[in-house]
């Protein structure tokens, strides 16, 4: 039994101890207690982690173990992690915990409820542990799918509309990753040997450049559409907004990451040559989403919108610092991706617990609430700072290693790109100290509002998570780092070939 | 022919003698009390399935008309597991009592069919092949029209003996040419008088138009939705699975036998097939308002899907075919088998009427859900699995695209699988169906289709098992 596919496994238990309990506080405390577990080991596997490397270990991947499941087909059941897939079990932890006790009063069906979102998250657990193609794309889908339900019965606004197009969308995406999964598939022993899935081996073949270029834009597009990439960008407005607090936390925070992991965990790092040459398209489309992201958000009014925008330019810009291919920015990729997923999770938490108390998401209709609820509009206010990339913050220091590392590139090409990209930073910061500005400060016009209760317990716990998050980075960010610059050697190696 | 030779036929004789202790049975049970067939049928039909699977003689029968081997009693014993959740899941319906007078009937009727599909599985020959197939096909006919009295039914057993009858008049006459162009009817000599010259070509094309009239491909497929929706819930399920999975048996070994020296013709036809089907099953299931014609839409779709695995034409193609039929038995059956309860209690049939209901009846609407992600491939039910198989396959000899397009049909399937689970899980209604208790042979059969949903994916043995016995094209 291997220490990873505990993460997969207290999910499951988690689930079925659900099952068991009868009492609608006990499915909370059982559910938190769960993630509660899971926080833990994803707390020890990073120490685990560190101990390893420091030990001298220098392999790709560490922890890893193979069971043979389709022996005719070579699929395994393979795990294995490095440092990137570290950070995000991490990240994906520190959400869900938050997200169990940002969901505290759902009351409507609570059973199914913390089933359906739990499940998500053992589908994630899963795909950031899985270094086998096969059961990659299983859990992938796996994290898909409740995503309709929960969207769907829990939701609020358009539900069924944005829970269908979510859904076909992301399957849709997932059909185009289908068939680059196959053709690396069979193109994994050109020498004659086995076939195989697993993400190391294939690494070590070259495939043909041809295939590779046929091969590459429907691996890049499938994730890519879960990460948000304009044109296929839509699905995740309509989806944030109309999904209850807890999945869009889960979804903003954690599902578009894993698009982003897996574009350079399969995609590029799979297909390199293909990455090189063809990397140019999706510069151009990642840099139109970070912009173009960026202006959504200005126009909008609805906060959970203004929110969704702003995550399609953040992960926009993951993509982008991915695709520049240098240690630099895809180290500030990899920091993006969990500073911008803890980050953007507070801030769907907060609003969702906003909404729980004006009953609208409109910025024009409220006002003044840092009279009323000091708390929560001071982890409003952290959130947005840590979203415009101030100092002290993560959001900086992910923003700034991202610019520093696609300003290296000495072509035009890149630099003009990275200039424009650099502007949504500006763009960004419009649009959060607008929002502060109406929506906090300024007289208390609503008299119904001085009635309002600030965070509750559960709501504390939830916010306070993720801010320790984010300054955690913020402040100590070398180790984080390290961790990810050490993992990111060997993937930069193939990518120089 | 001594008596282990006669053995090799076991699975067939132990059906016929079933058939004839049935009709015995009646003649023996009072009018009033001829309900008690059924548990007789059911425990004998266990016991049939059971028998199966001990280890049988193989060999060659009647000179190669026919032939017993592992692969072939594989899928006879695929198809009784799928006919014995068929009958635990007619008990409730059979019960009633307007069919108390045709009880023997229903049975009889079912397992002439599986006897013939048995002779068709096994057959070498044309001839025996023929005769299987008419035997499995004429008294489906027969059963679309069970409830007589209703005018969709009857219409619907006339619709399908015409269009079945027009089917094997072409397949007949694809027969009659390669016969005329080979001069033998015995599948392995066949193959090696086919050249592709252009009358064994067009002998091909009707003898796979013949059979895709049985599976229901497009442009073959106008009779499904019609006779699906008139008959009897438990005829429509055994029309679409049993019927369906008999014939996709029988198709790929045939093409992978006796034409696989013409597999590069035989290739682009099914490549454009596969496509229209899955295509147009998909469009036409779209707008689907009745659970029974919308499952039949899902299931002509589905059948696009098979052809998949079908073009592979290696091992690999073949074991994902029967695996992808297996794992299509219990999620259809498993789908089926909810619209049966749900239309027995309450004779409601169309996709409104289950709106709101996981408030009255969550356990009903769990494994409804199950079996719409199994038959639209989400994992972590079998039909992931399945699906993912037959992509593979088709992906393994080079059709890329044509695997796009299937992957983007399945997404498009995904809408109205979704459609089911949205109207159980998510629309509120007024009324929703009131709870109700169903009996527990229903529930049993309910919950071997569960059962099959979850375990099939995951035991990695099943699908290692049906691998060992498939063969590709050319070996």
């Amino acid at each position: 039994m291997n220490f990873l596919s505990l993460f997969v496994l207290t999910p499951i238990l988690t689930i079925i101890a659900i099952t068991l309990v009868k009492n609608i506080n006990h499915v909370r405390i059982v559910s938190a207690i769960g993630m509660g577990i899971q926080l833990i080991q994803a707390a020890v596997l990073i120490f685990m982690y560190l101990a390893i490397r420091k030990a001298g270990n220098t392999d790709e991947m560490v922890l890893m173990q193979s069971y043979t499941w389709f022996p005719s087909l070579n699929i395994c059941y393979a795990v294995g992690v490095d440092g990137i897939s570290v950070a995000m079990i991490g990240l994906t932890s520190i959400v869900i915990f938050a997200g169990i006790f940002a969901s505290w009063e759902v009351s409507d069906l609570t059973k199914e409820f913390f089933i359906s979102l739990i499940l998500l998250s053992s589908g994630v657990f899963g795909f950031f542990i899985s270094i086998d193609l096969f059961t990659m794309f299983l859990f992938y889908e796996l994290a898909v799918i409740p995503m309709y339900i929960l969207i769907g019965i829990w939701g609020s606004g358009p539900k069924e509309y944005s829970a269908m197009k979510l859904t076909l969308m992301l399957m849709g995406g997932s059909a185009l990753l289908l068939v680059g999964l196959l053709g690396i598939y069979f193109y994994s022993a050109p020498d004659g040997s086995s076939l195989t899935f697993n993400i190391l081996e294939i690494a070590r073949v070259n495939i043909p450049l041809e295939v590779q270029k046929f091969l590459f834009p429907f691996t890049f597009i499938g994730f890519g559409v879960l990460g948000a990439m304009f044109p296929l960008h839509t699905w995740s407005p309509d989806g944030h907004a109309s999904a209850p607090t807890a999945v869009s936390m889960l979804h903003a925070g954690v599902l578009m990451k894993l698009g982003g992991y897996g574009c350079f965990r399969v995609a590029m790092f799979l297909l390199p040559e293909a990455a090189h040459e063809l990397a140019w398209i999706f510069i151009i489309l990642t840099g139109i989403s970070v912009v173009y992201g960026a202006f959504g958000a200005i126009m909008q009014k609805d906060l959970k919108y203004i929110n969704a925008y702003s995550s399609v330019s953040h992960c926009g810009l993951v993509l982008f610092a991915l695709l520049m291919m240098n240690q630099t920015a895809m180290n500030g990729a990899i920091i993006q991706m969990i500073s911008h997923g803890i980050m953007t999770a507070l801030f769907f938490a907060l609003i969702g617990m906003i909404y729980g108390r004006t009953h609208t998401r409109y910025i024009n209709e409220m006002g003044g609430l840092m009279k009323v609820i000091p708390f929560l509009s001071v982890c409003y206010v952290i959130a947005g700072l840590a979203s415009l990339g101030l100092p002290g913050f993560s959001g900086f220091v992910a923003e700034m290693t991202i610019f520093v590392g696609a300003f290296q590139h000495t072509d035009t090409f890149h630099r003009v790109i990275t200039i424009v990209a650099c502007s949504s930073i500006v763009i960004t910061a419009v649009y959060i100290l607008r929002v502060v500005g109406i929506l906090l400060l300024g007289p208390t016009t609503n008299k119904e509002y001085l009635s309002f209760k600030d965070a509750a317990w559960w709501e504390r716990i939830s916010t306070v998570t993720l801010i320790a998050g984010i300054t955690g980075i913020g402040l100590a960010p070398l180790w984080l780092s390290n961790m990810i610059n050490g993992s990111l050697q060997h993937i930069i190696q193939r990518l120089t070939l | 022919m001594t008596l282990s030779d006669f053995l090799m036929m076991r699975n067939e004789l132990i059906l016929i003698l079933v058939a004839i202790i049935i009709v015995i049975a009646e003649l023996a049970y009072k009018s009033d009390k001829q309900q008690k067939i059924i548990p007789l049928t059911l425990w004998l039909f266990f016991a049939v399935t059971i028998i199966g699977f001990f280890p049988a003689s193989k060999g060659i029968l009647f000179g190669g008309m026919f032939k017993n081997t592992d692969l072939t009693i594989l899928m006879k014993n695929i198809l009784n597991i799928g006919v014995l959740i068929i009958f635990i899941q007619s008990y409730a319906w059979i019960r009633k009592e307007e069919n108390n007078y045709k009880i023997a009937e229903y049975f009889i009727l079912i397992l002439s069919t599986v006897i013939g599909m048995n002779f068709m599985i096994s057959s070498g020959d044309f001839l025996m092949f023929y005769l299987g197939l008419e035997l499995a096909t004429i008294p489906v006919a027969a059963l679309a029209a069970y409830e007589r009295y209703k005018n969709k039914s009857a219409e619907a057993g006339v619709k399908l003996i015409l269009s079945s009858a027009l089917s094997s008049a072409i397949l007949l006459y694809g027969i009659s040419m390669i016969y005329g162009s080979t001069g033998s009817i015995y599948f392995s000599e066949i193959s090696q008088y086919i050249s592709g010259n252009s009358l064994q070509t067009l002998a091909f094309i009707f003898f796979f138009a013949g059979m895709a009239f049985k599976i229901s491909l497009v442009p073959f497929h106008l009779w499904a939705a019609d006779v699906y929706e008139g008959s009897p819930v438990n005829i429509t399920s055994f029309l679409s699975v049993i019927s369906k999975g008999a014939a996709v048996f029988i198709l790929t070994m045939v093409m992978f036998t006796v034409f696989s020296p013409i597999s590069a013709i035989w290739k682009d036809v099914v490549y454009v097939i596969a496509v229209l089907t899955m295509t147009v099953g998909n469009l036409f299931a779209l707008r689907q308002q009745n659970m029974k014609r919308f499952l039949a839409f899902s299931s002509i779709a589905q059948a696009g899907f098979i052809l998949l695995g079908i073009i592979d034409g290696s091992q690999l193609g073949m074991s994902s075919v029967i695996y992808f039929v297996l794992i299509y038995i219990f999620s259809n059956l498993g789908a089926f088998g909810v619209v049966a309860a749900i239309s027995n209690v309450t004779g409601k049939e169309t996709m409104s009427d289950y709106n709101g209901m996981y408030r009255t009846n969550p356990k009903l609407c769990l494994i409804m859900m199950l079996a719409m992600f199994s038959l639209a491939g989400i994992p972590p039910v079998a039909g992931f699995f399945g699906k993912f198989f037959l992509f593979a396959s088709a992906a393994h000899q080079g059709y890329y695209w044509l695997v796009f397009i299937a992957v983007l049909n399945a997404t498009i399937s995904l809408y109205y699988y979704l459609m089911p689970i949205k109207a159980m899980f998510i629309n509120k209604s007024e009324e929703p169906i009131a709870y109700f208790k169903s009996d527990n042979v229903t529930r049993l059969g309910l919950v071997i289709c569960v059962a099959g949903l979850v375990i099939i994916g995951f035991a990695s043995n099943i699908y290692e098992y049906i691998r060992y016995f498939s063969f590709g094209s050319g070996s």
